[in-house]
């Protein structure tokens, strides 16, 4: 199903010491989320004495365990309890927030000033369709989304007034799931999350009935994986819907159904919706297979969406049965597939949408070895497998970084105060840890107060503000 | 909700859940690992990382395999042969090691040859 842990583990074994001709050495991580973090865990563990800054575009640590994950699984954002670690206690670890890579600090500066570098930057962008009414008012990037409703500072000012009745989310990843299951949760359900306040009233007034997740190929090549399904069995509000006709299997869906189990569970849980008689709740959510997107329809807004059916062919591909249907919809979530963006004069693959590497070295344009830089996490591998992935994922970009500078002399030429004082030169806001901790502290406390694990400061001028003490300390009633 | 290692790690213990598992949570006894079910965040990122298809999501766990659920549970809860006390939760597999010891359960497997 998920088998997007693709990333071999078996090799990945670092003698602790196997660096000592790199005592001190100064490391950058550019990027504070899951990926970039298990690199500095990996870097600690191996080489205690390496002083590691890690930056961050924003104030806020975590990536996509604050930005990504939904809010509706708070359980998987206590991940974040591991991930905080390096920064406690004494460590040589700093957190270096509110500053962009490639506009506040760039590659030459961090190149000068440090031994080496890892890139955590993850994906920036996301696929498109590429068909007809996709830039209609009311298409949206499943991205723009999951950002507004979590609270990320780019998505501050945008506002979703859920003032609709029928949306369609293209896609059958784990994205995908995400945006249909926070569509149909009821306002309850919002109410006992971390999301924003504005974005709690606007699910406070959500008129949608029904949620209609597409997904191109069959049941079988679904990529959501089984925790996200069962994630459905508990809505409150709404029914799932699965068609038993589109719930066809081939011969060699079956051979490889057999030979996976998270697949069998799957495809069992998916079998008993379309058995399972509608309970009449308020909103529904139809998981449709088989079915690509062909137009979306509408003249100043989204008005419906075209599909056409699919079907697989011996070989296993899938293609078109020139059998259309319109679904009338007002609102439309794109969620094929998240991709990188090239960063300021780093090498990039664009044809691949990551930073082009052999085992988490940076390769040049000409598939030359670079000097001193590394790469990590979906920057490194492309957008797959879940938040674990990465602690793999990130100890072979470690082991290779170790291994290289022990080969070489570091030079230890800058001090930890040079970076701050050219970010200072510069006027850029930098914050760190403690800044976060009080942003933090202000967050908890105000979802405390609302019966809430933490509400989100959506908005960088606010999340600055409260994470500088004299703010924090007061709040509002 | 937790996830669940259960016989098929007995005498095997492959340990590639544990480098995939987020939070380290992951922790071996003598003969098997044992997944701590207050510090699991429910990724299921262990269950395609074992070559042996031992791990399951709580809700799962086929019938004859149940007894694990509590098993692993106990492994953290109850003082084990020659420990004195509960391990309960530790925060993280990696600094206490090898644990040494398993549950009553594990223990009253026959052992098999370790694959290899």
């Amino acid at each position: 199903m998920n088998s997007n842990t693709d990333v071999s583990t078996a090799s990945i074994e670092c003698p602790v010491g196997s660096h000592r001709n790199a005592r001190g050495a100064r490391i950058a991580v550019v990027g504070a989320g899951p990926a970039g973090l298990y690199a500095v865990e990996s870097l600690l563990e191996a080489a205690p004495d390496f002083r590691i800054d890690v930056f961050d575009r924003f104030p806020t640590p975590y990536g996509l365990v604050r930005y990504g994950v939904a809010p509706d699984n708070q359980k998987m954002k206590s991940v974040t309890r591991v991930l905080c670690k390096p920064f406690e206690n004494e460590t040589p670890v700093r957190f270096i927030g509110n500053v962009c890579f490639g506009v506040d600090v760039k590659r030459v500066d961090i190149l000068k000033l440090y031994d080496a570098v890892i890139y955590a930057t993850g994906a920036q962008a996301e696929r498109r369709l590429g068909i007809a009414g996709e830039d209609l008012p009311g298409s949206y990037g499943a991205k723009e989304f999951v950002e507004w409703y979590n609270g990320h500072p780019d998505a501050a000012h945008r506002n979703f007034l859920l003032d609709k009745r029928h949306a369609a989310v293209i896609g059958a990843g784990n994205v995908a799931l995400d945006v249909a299951r926070m569509l149909v949760r009821s306002s309850e359900e919002i109410a006992s999350t971390d999301v924003p306040d504005r974005v709690l009233t606007a699910f406070r007034s959500n008129q949608i009935t029904d949620v209609h997740l597409i997904a191109r190929r069959g049941p079988a090549q679904a990529k959501f994986t089984p925790v996200e399904l069962r994630g459905l069995s508990d809505l409150l509000n709404a029914d799932i819907i699965v068609r038993p006709e589109e719930m066809l299997l081939s011969e060699s869906d079956e051979i490889r159904i057999g030979a996976n189990r998270e697949l069998r569970t799957n495809i069992a849980r998916l079998r008993e919706w379309a058995e399972r008689p509608l309970q009449g709740k308020e909103r529904r959510l139809h998981i449709r297979f088989l079915r690509s997107p062909v137009r979306i329809l509408g003249e100043k807004h989204v008005e419906g969406i075209v599909l056409e059916g699919n079907e697989q062919l011996p070989g296993g591909h899938f293609r078109g049965t020139g059998n259309f249907e319109t679904l009338k919809v007002d609102m439309i979530f794109r969620a094929v597939g998240y991709r990188s963006l090239r960063l300021p004069d780093v090498p990039f693959d664009e044809a691949r949408s990551i930073i082009p590497n052999d085992q988490g070295r940076v390769l040049g344009e000409n598939g030359q070895l670079t000097d001193k830089e590394y790469v990590t996490g979906w920057a490194k591998r492309g957008p797959s497998g879940t938040i674990g992935t990465n602690r793999s994922d990130s100890a072979e970009t470690v082991c290779a970084l170790l291994a290289d500078l022990a080969a070489r002399k570091v030079c230890n030429g800058s001090g930890p105060e040079q970076i701050l004082i050219l970010l200072g030169d510069r006027g850029i806001n930098y914050t760190n840890w403690a800044d976060w901790l009080r942003l933090d502290d202000y967050e908890t406390r105000l979802g405390h107060k609302q019966g809430r694990p933490r509400v989100k400061i959506p908005d960088l001028h606010s999340m600055l503000e409260f994470s500088r003490s004299a703010v924090a300390s007061a709040l509002p009633d | 909700m937790t996830h669940v290692i259960t016989q098929a790690c007995i005498d095997c213990i492959h340990r590639s859940c544990v480098k995939e598992c987020p939070v380290d949570c992951i922790y071996e006894g003598a003969r098997a690992l044992y997944i701590q079910p207050d510090e699991c965040i429910d990724c299921s990122a262990c269950v395609p990382a074992c070559p042996e298809d031992a791990i399951y999501h709580e809700q799962d766990l086929p019938e004859p395999l149940q007894g694990h659920l509590e098993d692993n549970k106990n492994f953290f809860a109850q003082t084990l042969p020659g420990k004195s006390t509960p391990l309960q939760s530790p925060g993280g597999a990696k600094r206490i090691g090898r644990f040494g010891v398993d549950t009553p359960l594990v223990a009253s497997y026959p052992c098999r040859q370790a694959k290899t």
